[in-house]
């Protein structure tokens, strides 16, 4: 994988060493669950991950944020273990544990000594099929689940702003919601509706165990089988497509809401890996966003914060591993004495500039010896490891694009950047929303009101 | 622009239960102990000429190596000026040695390294992690020495951040959690140097000038006021002379002066602060204890059971399981050079604020009064001890760790001894421990959200 790699490192003329990359071992149970191992030797621990293909994408408007409700209800307890059982024995052998939802996938896992990794696979395989889902549990958990809504999302202007974004650039992707749900969803969910969802997406052939650290691959091979191996497959029903409408034009919003600083999103249509039709689009466009965005050296921080000072601070960010078409982000707080207009036009200056220069040998070396920097360095983290490949194989792309985003990335030229800058970042495709704030004072406390 | 992190920002997450983790002195980090014989964590430990200690642990496996930089430099010095160790640190990259801001940044990033900094209240922090290949990593460290001894502070440099620090502290003034936070500090520490914000105040900020950036810095920024923590890749040799580039340059000055004593609290204090948010934001504390504080393990294991311990812990039971009145809800003693706080933490809609307060008290009163029972104290040392080998498991791990002991001058028998203290801790000398230490009839409450006690 580093054959030709240390090129672009200008002034260097060697190989960085890498260790050998472990190799990643692949199974597949008979009941169809997916498991893939990864050995660290470094420390004696291991993290084991289950990872299923469900998440705010698979949910339809009237029951948005149903996945991550069900990932709440997960700790609350199977006919085998009542709730609390779970997070208790995991504490008790030393282990720590936790869970998330994305919008593609949600994922459950344990860290622990790597002795106790038969008890998280034991309680794992057990909570797959059997959860009761009582009643009151659910009730007192939907309440904190609105708890949670209220801290990330109401009590955070930018949050909200974020929110109102996604909902005006996706008209009929599910990416259109967000992965906490809408209240008014929230507020009418059922026990029955995670019933439902549960029986729909909770099967061993709907999910990928992922485990990393102090482990031989075989036994754990041999573990997954007694654990999750007599779990019946279910008719798990694949996702009807719901791609995006074509957009026509730039929609543009604004969201009024008690705040000090104003914010601006912006957001271009853009095809992610799997949606792409040639494959090097997404990795060029992940340069793209290197370029503007990547690092302290890269043109927003450089130019816009630093130079200009028009911005504070501005971002980009793009997730070519998402499940659909998604967007290419840039956000952006405005400088002191600079206004929301000022800062979508220099952003609009540096987009235009991607499509009439070509960006310099330079930029893309300084990408790159990033990206193999980083390659040597998510290996200190086995959770990242395992993290990286759960989210591929869930997203439908298979754990292999791993290993190949540091070749693609290298593979880019100047040329495939400002290609991708004047086919994708186009006004056509464009969203934006400006945070307006309003005054937080006792006016709006009022107001402010849920 | 790493994949994951861009992930992660579209992920939520079942429980929000390591909150405390996240804070600046990193709570969690103390129990953190080397198992020096299951896999073998070495730590070597010198100073360098000027007088900095030096801790070094060689981990051959992965060809990089991280560096973590500790100046006895952190807001508790910023005297009359809030802020001031903040924008000397933050100062510190903008332009070093014959290196202009951009330039330092395209060192760094030209060779794949990653730096950064950050001030609390205790420490002033730089850390640099690169590849271990000589030409990378020597380009790196280049980088970092002239960051550190040669800081330009240039005049429009200094502008610039300066308002980049008041927009942040007008940021601060949008979430109900940073105001929360910054009241409760102010209320618990009153006169003394922890209780101004780390950031600064809109006037000290506007105030600060260059001179006193350079006094700041000509004080502080010296051997013997540095702790330089080295992991990776090299052999103690190549770490010696690492070191020495990094700070051995820099004057032998002066270790800084103690921080003053905190007092404790004379009664019990409320302050509530109007905001319009859906949730009331509530902190419920007093002043906790010091980093080698001879409580610190009943008090440690003792919060593991109160609220420390996520889904296992008393208050998170109580508020979230039983109540469902909060997403996130906790304890944690902060353990710093003087006594750092012991906070009580939840938010909850602003109708369920008296009732979660209530149930906070409770939980407490209960805690002090009969101690934990043994099946819990059996089930703490259970998870902090079997889950020992999860606190050393990276090499960023392990760097923070050193940088820790070696700041706070912890032994470095620390780790070996750590489960066996932990091991040692009973239900007696908990409740005696926290009988002593917390007293529920002189608690600080902070909230902030939409009062309905007016």
């Amino acid at each position: 994988m580093l054959k030709l790699a240390m090129m672009w490192l200008a002034g260097f003329s060697l190989l960085v060493a890498l260790p050998g990359v472990a190799q990643v071992h692949e199974t597949k149970l008979t009941n169809g669950m997916q498991v893939l191992v990864k050995e660290d030797h470094r420390a004696p621990v291991v993290v084991s991950q289950v990872w299923y293909k469900v998440g705010s994408s698979y949910e339809d408007l009237g029951i948005t944020g149903i996945s991550h409700v069900l990932e709440h209800m997960m700790f609350k307890g199977t006919a085998k273990y009542v709730a609390g059982e779970f997070s208790r024995i995991i504490a008790e052998n030393g282990g720590s544990e936790n869970a998330f939802t994305g919008r593609d996938y949600t994922a459950y896992f344990q860290q622990l000594e790597k002795s106790r990794l038969p008890i998280s696979m034991k309680l794992e395989a057990d909570r797959m099929r059997n959860l009761t889902l009582p009643a009151e549990e659910f009730s007192k958990e939907l309440a904190v689940v609105m708890e949670e809504r209220r801290l990330r999302t109401d009590d955070n202007p930018r949050a909200l702003t974020r929110e109102q974004f996604y909902a005006t650039a996706f008209v009929s992707s599910p990416y259109q919601n967000p992965i906490i749900g809408w209240m008014n969803d929230l507020k009418n969910l059922r026990v029955e509706d995670l019933h439902a969802w549960y029986q729909n997406w909770y099967a061993p052939n709907n999910a990928t165990l992922v485990v990393v650290g102090d482990v031989e691959a075989q036994a754990v091979f041999e573990l997954a089988e007694q654990s999750f191996g007599k779990l019946a497959p279910g008719e798990v029903e694949s996702p009807k497509p719901r791609q995006e409408v074509p957009q026509n034009g730039v929609r543009r919003i604004t969201v009024k809401v008690p705040a000090e600083l104003p914010y601006l999103m912006m957001g271009y249509k853009v095809p992610v890996l799997s949606t792409a039709k040639e494959e090097w689009e997404p990795y060029a466009l992940e340069m793209l966003a290197g370029i503007l965005g990547g690092s302290n050296s890269a043109r927003f921080p450089r130019e816009l914060v630093r130079e200009q000072q028009i911005a504070a601070g501005a971002n980009v960010s793009y997730d070519l591993f998402a499940r659909q078409a998604d967007l290419l982000v840039i956000d952006a707080t405005p400088a002191q004495g600079h206004t929301l207009e000022e800062v979508q036009q220099a952003i609009a200056s540096q987009i235009a500039r991607l499509k009439t220069e070509l960006v310099s040998e330079e930029e893309l070396a300084r990408i790159k010896a990033q990206v193999v920097a980083h390659e040597v360095y998510e290996q200190d983290s086995v959770f990242y490891q395992a993290m990286q490949l759960g989210m591929l194989e869930t997203t439908g792309l298979g754990w292999r694009k791993v290993d190949e985003y540091p070749e693609q990335i290298r593979a880019i030229t100047a040329e495939q950047v400002q290609a991708v800058a004047r086919k994708y970042l186009v006004e056509d495709g464009l969203t934006v929303a400006v945070l307006e704030p309003q005054p937080l004072n006792e006016k709006t406390l009022a107001s402010a009101k849920e | 622009m790493t994949r994951l992190q861009k992930s992660i920002a579209l992920l939520t997450l079942v429980g929000l239960v390591i909150v405390a983790m996240w804070l600046g002195e990193r709570p969690a980090r103390e129990t953190i102990q080397a198992p020096v014989t299951s896999n073998g964590l070495t730590i070597e430990s010198w100073h360098t000429r000027n007088g900095a200690r030096v801790l070094f642990v060689q981990a051959p496996q992965l060809p990089m190596v991280d560096v973590r930089i500790v100046f006895d430099a952190g807001s508790a010095r910023d005297h009359a000026k809030a802020g001031l160790a903040a924008i000397v640190n933050t100062m510190l990259n903008q332009g070093a040695g014959e290196w202009d801001t951009n330039a330092l940044a395209e060192r760094f990033d030209s060779v794949g390294a990653q730096s950064g900094n950050s001030t609390a209240r205790d420490m002033a922090v730089l850390q640099l992690r690169s590849l271990a290949e000589p030409p990378l990593l020597n380009k790196a460290v280049k980088t970092m020495a002239a960051i550190i001894n040669e800081p330009r502070f240039e005049p429009t440099e200094l502008e610039r951040v300066r308002k980049q620090v008041l927009l942040g502290l007008k940021n601060q003034l949008q979430s109900p959690g940073k105001i929360a936070d910054k009241a409760f500090y102010q209320a618990l520490y009153r006169a003394h140097p922890y209780a101004t914000p780390t950031s600064g105040e809109t006037d000290s900020v506007t105030q600060i000038s260059r001179e006193e950036l350079l006094a700041f810095y000509q004080q502080y920024y010296v051997g013997r006021n540095a702790v330089v923590a080295i992991v990776g890749a090299l052999d103690k040799h190549t770490a010696e002379q690492l070191a020495e580039q990094l700070v051995g340059k820099l004057p032998k000055g002066k270790a800084a002066r103690d921080v003053p004593q905190v007092s404790e609290l004379s009664e019990a204090t409320t302050v509530e602060k109007a905001y319009p948010s859906a949730q009331t934001h509530i902190l419920v504390g007093q002043p906790g204890m010091k980093r080698g504080d001879p409580d610190y393990f009943d008090l440690y294991v003792g919060n593991h059971i109160l609220g420390g311990s996520g889904f296992s812990s008393r208050i998170m039971k109580t508020i979230r399981d039983e109540h469902g009145l909060a997403y996130s809800a906790y304890s944690y003693f902060l353990p710093m050079r003087q006594e750092g706080p012991f906070i009580m933490g939840l938010q909850t809609k602003n109708d369920s604020r008296d009732q979660a307060l209530t149930l906070l008290d409770q939980t407490l009163r209960e805690f002090i009064e009969q101690g934990p029972s043994e099946e819990e104290l059996t089930h703490a040392k259970m998870n902090i001890t079997g889950g020992f080998p999860l606190r050393i498991d990276s090499n960023r791990d392990i760097v923070e760790y050193l940088a820790m002991l070696g700041f706070y001058d912890l032994p470095l028998d620390y780790l070996s001894t750590f489960n066996s203290k932990v091991n040692a801790v009973t239900v007696d000398s908990i409740r005696d421990a926290f009988s002593r230490r917390v007293d529920p009839g002189r608690l600080l409450t902070v909230t902030v959200g939409q009062n309905q006690s007016e």
